[in-house]
This record gives structure tokens, sequence and C-alpha cells, in this order.
């Protein structure tokens, strides 16, 4: 049995003008320990099937599914708080902007910490170890006095490692990661992406990496879901892939690559796929 | 946060400067000669009001007599009231606790209700919840205060008689005077019912001094919390899987708090003005109808020092608040 499982996931949001599908019927599934990538250009719909999960979208948007299981339990037929017993425990997220995902107003140690009270009911001085444990293991420098700081008074690099540490606190069986490295720096992108692997691989967990960069694809997944316009265009094993994809939009997406380019212009997908022809 | 503490101390001497000014220009506008206005009904010859000008400084020209002020200010002196011949600062010590146990009892009741009306209103977005409480936050900004005061008099005292009219304690009631502050004094009294008819007599101007003040901390806490509830992280705190009440009460309200607290804080001088329309519907004797009471005699010494003393007043109390403003914002402290 897959730990996630998701079938015919469909998420609208009411506006002004109507309503809008983000997500249009999207099948996919993560294995215990296994590394899924869902690539796909912005507004295609990742981050919002993740926040979907997550119960986390606001209460203008609409889910629907065939399924929606986490371990054999149905995701959509739980009361919230019931949802929230698996957010933050079982399954846990991070996100793209490190330092506005923390709270301006608190140490990162009261905010690693809570989760520690809250969902183990470690007391105070057990969840003071545990949270320097934590920083230890994802490499925060001086970690005793991290704990003190407040997220403005760390980088980019740093928060995101304080969010890495605050998402596996609780030994999360899965793993969401929305575009973890887009708002770092490139070499600072490397050091969290191969942290976010090791600890993938010490912790068992099964890793849901959202992202458009098809390099960090090609070293970290071993499946892949390629989404377009709230739509999965394909779903294959890593290799397989690259070597040999199948949908249109794929082999676009992958044409439009930097190192593909000839010319003097930069390669774009609309040079390779018109997005009318979907399907 | 000593250099913090020093810049913003620094910015007081101009504004201070600035007010005395304005305290001294503003009772040289009015119409009307004090001196004549001392002499009532009788009048006064031409040499006695010239000897009277004399003897209180008004025959040296205006700058002068502002340098006098200045200086005698600088030295401690606000100077004596033309009217009762007290010194001003004696006048105002003693009637300021009531105006302070009017404004203290004002800003909480605004503030107790305001922040928790906010939030609600913020979290129930369009609900009907949020629609009257905006509305009527909205309504009690735009209502006048000394209609509303009177409005709340026919009713309360005039209709159903529960609370009294004016005044800030039923005549049958006498005591030392040892705080200033009536809920105190009555209640260590030990007087049966003293300290029920102070909070009766209070319960209705601080209705009416809070109504402004309710109605802005409302609104201002219903935007920055729905600005908040939006950030990333009270979306981490939801990830976290945190209980509801907790994102909101912890996570949200502690960062919309930054701007309330601000608010309320501007509040303190709106306070002081509604303080004197409040304190003249309902015979309050405070700050506020002293100074109506020497405006309207021309006394010019307590209504220059009297004006002065309340804007130093409200100025620390902005310091204050732009101290605590550091406290719950972290950012600011380590700038």
């Amino acid at each position: 049995m897959s730990l996630l499982t998701i079938r015919n996931l469909t998420v609208r949001f009411a506006t002004a003008t109507g309503s809008f599908t983000a997500v249009d019927g999207v099948d996919l599934s993560v294995d215990r320990a296994e590394v899924l990538a869902i690539v796909g250009e912005s507004g295609s719909g990742k981050s919002v099937s993740m926040l979907a999960v997550m119960g986390l979208l606001p209460d203008t948007a609409t889910v629907t599914a065939d399924e929606m299981t986490y371990d054999g339990q149905d995701l959509l037929a739980m009361s919230d708080a019931q949802r929230r017993r698996l957010i933050g425990r079982d399954i846990t997220m991070i996100f793209q902007e490190p330092v506005a995902s923390l709270n301006p107003s608190f140490t990162v140690g009261f905010q690693i910490e809570e989760v520690l009270r809250f969902n183990l009911g470690l007391s105070g001085k057990s969840a003071r170890a545990r949270a320097l444990e934590l920083f230890r293991a994802v490499g925060i420098p001086s970690p005793e006095e991290k704990l003190k700081s407040y997220p403005h008074q760390l980088s980019g690099g740093q928060c995101q490692r304080v969010m890495i540490a605050i998402a596996i606190a609780s030994n999360p069986k899965l793993l969401i990661a929305d575009e973890p490295t887009t708002a770092l720096d490139v070499t600072i992108q490397k050091q969290i992406l191969d942290l976010l692997m090791s600890l993938q691989e010490d912790y068992g967990m099964g890793l849901i990496l959202i992202t458009h960069d098809m390099g960090v694809v090609a070293e970290t997944a071993d499946r892949v879901v390629v989404q377009y316009k709230g739509r999965k265009m394909e779903e294959a094993d890593v290799l397989d892939l690259f070597e040999n994809p199948q949908s249109p939009y794929t082999r676009a997406l992958l044409s439009a690559l930097p190192e593909h380019a000839t010319g003097d212009r930069l390669p774009t997908v609309s040079d390779f796929f018109e997005g009318g022809a979907v399907r | 946060m000593v250099r913090f503490l020093l810049s913003k101390l620094l910015y007081l001497v101009p504004t201070f400067l600035g007010i005395t000014i304005v305290a001294f220009g503003f009772v040289r506008i009015l119409p009307g000669d004090p001196v004549l206005l001392m002499a009532g009904e009788r009048g006064v010859s031409p040499e006695r009001h010239a000897e009277l000008s004399a003897q209180l400084g008004f025959d040296k020209p205006v700058v002068m007599q502002y340098f006098d002020f200045l200086g005698r200010l600088l030295h401690g002196d606000f100077g004596n009231s033309l009217v009762t011949k007290k010194p001003v600062l004696t006048e105002f010590l003693a009637l300021f606790p009531a105006t302070v146990e009017l404004g203290l009892c004002a800003i909480l009741i605004a503030t107790l209700i305001g922040v928790p009306v906010g939030v609600l209103a913020a979290i129930k977005r369009g609900s009907w919840f949020d629609q009257v409480s905006m509305t009527s936050a909205l309504v009690g900004f735009s209502m006048p205060i000394f209609w509303w005061g009177l409005l709340l008099i026919i009713l309360f005292s005039g209709v159903l008689g529960w609370t009294p009219v004016s005044g800030r304690i039923s005549l049958m009631y006498y005591f030392p005077e040892s705080t200033g502050f009536m809920l105190i004094d009555s209640l260590m009294s030990g007087q049966e019912g003293a300290f029920r008819s102070a909070v009766s007599h209070l319960i209705l101007p601080s209705i009416v001094l809070a109504t402004v003040p309710l109605a802005v901390i409302a609104r201002q806490t219903r935007s920055a919390m729905l600005e908040v509830m939006g950030e990333d992280y009270v979306r981490t705190a939801r990830a976290k899987g945190m209980p509801r009440r907790r994102v909101i009460g912890v996570h949200a309200l502690r960062n919309a708090m930054i701007p309330v607290v601000t608010t309320i804080g501007l509040q303190i001088g709106v306070l002081m003005a509604g303080a004197i329309l409040t304190e003249t519907i309902f015979s309050w004797p405070g700050i506020g109808k002293w100074m109506i009471d020497s405006i309207s005699r021309r006394d010019y010494p307590v209504v220059q020092s009297g004006l002065l003393l309340i804007a130093g007043l409200v100025m620390v109390v902005n310091l204050l608040v732009d101290l605590t403003y550091g406290l719950i914002n972290p950012r600011i402290r380590a700038s």
C-alpha cells in the first residue's frame, strides 16, 4: 500500500469572476522512503495539490477527489481534529520562503519547541534538549545560541535549516518540500538539497519535492510527475523521463533547458509546445 | 536599547518647545481681556487695569511674555491661577487622578472589547458578526461624543434610572482622599455601598469616552489580523498541526498587535480631547472640565500650563508605547 494515494484530485477556487480550477483530475502516489518530484512551471497546480493534502488551502478552495488516503486513512473523511493529528506529525511540509515562513515575533527555539511540546508531549527541558539535537542534525552552527535567535537574525539558508528541523521534529513518514531551494543562493541550494536527501535516507521518509528545476529532479527523484495547467502530463521513473519523455509537454520542457540553447536566445517551453494542444 | 531610548528622548525636546509656543499662542488668540474678566461686572478703572496688567506681566511685548513663561517653566514654575491664585501644578495634580481613572477605565474598555471584536470579525470575515460589528464601529467613530453622552444619560439615568447623572460618587459618602482614585479610595474606606456608588458613577462616562477608541481599535485589529492571517508563518503554524486557537491567538495575534499597540497609544491623545467633552457632560471633576472652565475665565496661566502638562503627558505615553513596540516587535529591538 502506498503511503499517500491521490486519485482524481480537483481543486477549485471561488473568485470574483467565477470558479477557477487550479488542479484538474490529478493522480499520484508516494511510497515509503520514496522520493517523488512534482515538476511544472508556475501556476501548474503543484503547490496547490500538496496544500490540499495538508488541508492548508483557504476557505475559498473546494477540494474533491475520488481518493485521498494517507497510510490507508481517508484524509477527506477526517474531521479537522483528526487531520491535525496527522498534519505536523506524520506529514510535514516546508516552504519556498524560509524567512517569511518563520514567525518574526518568536525565537526559532520557541517555534521548534512548540512542535515538540504540542505534538510529542515533551516538557520544557527535554524539548530544549531535543531541539538542540535537531538543530545539530540539520547542521546549524552554534545551535545553543541560534535557538535564542529570531528569524531576522538568521540567513535564508539557516532559516530553511530551521524549517527542516521543525519538519523532521516528529519523525514524519512523509515530508513535502515545496520549492525548498528556490529562494536561496545557488551554493546554499546544493547544501539544503543534500541535507534533505540525507535526512530522507536516515529517517526513511517519503519525500515529495515540488520544483521547477529539472536539475534538482535529475539529482534527487526516484519518480517524477509532470504537471501543466493543473493537469498531470506524465508520470515516469526519473531515468525514463529524461531518456524517453512521453508527453509532448515534457519533451518541450526538457528541450527548453538552458543547456540546450543554441543561438543567442534561451529557448522557452512555448517554442516547442502550444499550450492549447494539451491532450 | 539605551541609544533607542536616548534618541526618542531627544525628539521630545523640539516637540515640547513647539507645544510651548502653541499653548502660549493659543490663549493669546482667544478674544477677551483676562484683567477685565477678573474684575467682572464691577469694572475696573484704567489706572487699576494698567497696574494689574503690569503685575501679571501682560504689559510686556508678547515675545518677552513668552520667554518669561519659558524661563519660569525651566525652573519648574507653571504659574498661578488668576482665579484661585493657587499654583497650576497643585491644581493639576489634585484633579489629575480623576481624569486618569476615567481615561484608564475607558482605554481598558476599548481594548478589552475592541481587540476580541476585531479578531473575531477578521476570522469570521463577511459573516453577520463582522458586518454588524464593523458597521457599529463606524457609527461609534462618527458619533459626536457630547450627543452620544446625552443619549446615554437620557436612557440609563433618565428613563431606566440605573446610573447617576453626574459626579464621581454619591454625596452620602465621605472619606479622606488618599490615592485620588475614587475606586481605590472607596474600597479602602470600608464604607458599605461606596465602591458600588463609585462604579455606577464611572461606568457611563467611561463608555462614552471609550466609544471612539473602541471603534478605532476594533477596526485596526480586524485589518491587522486579516493581513497577518495571510502570512506564510501563519500557514507554517497550521502546517505544524497547531490547534486553530493557538494559530490565531498566539501566532497571528502577536504580530497583529504591533500596529494595534501603536493605535492604542495614539488614542491616548484622542482620549484627552474626548475627556474634555465627557467630563463637561458628566460634571466629572477632572483635567478636561478644569481646562474648559479656565478657558471661559481666560485664566491664561492655567490654560497654557494645563495644555502643556496634558501635551507632556501624551508625549510620555507615546514614548512608553514606542518602548512597548520594541518589546513586542523583536525586529525593532534589534535595530
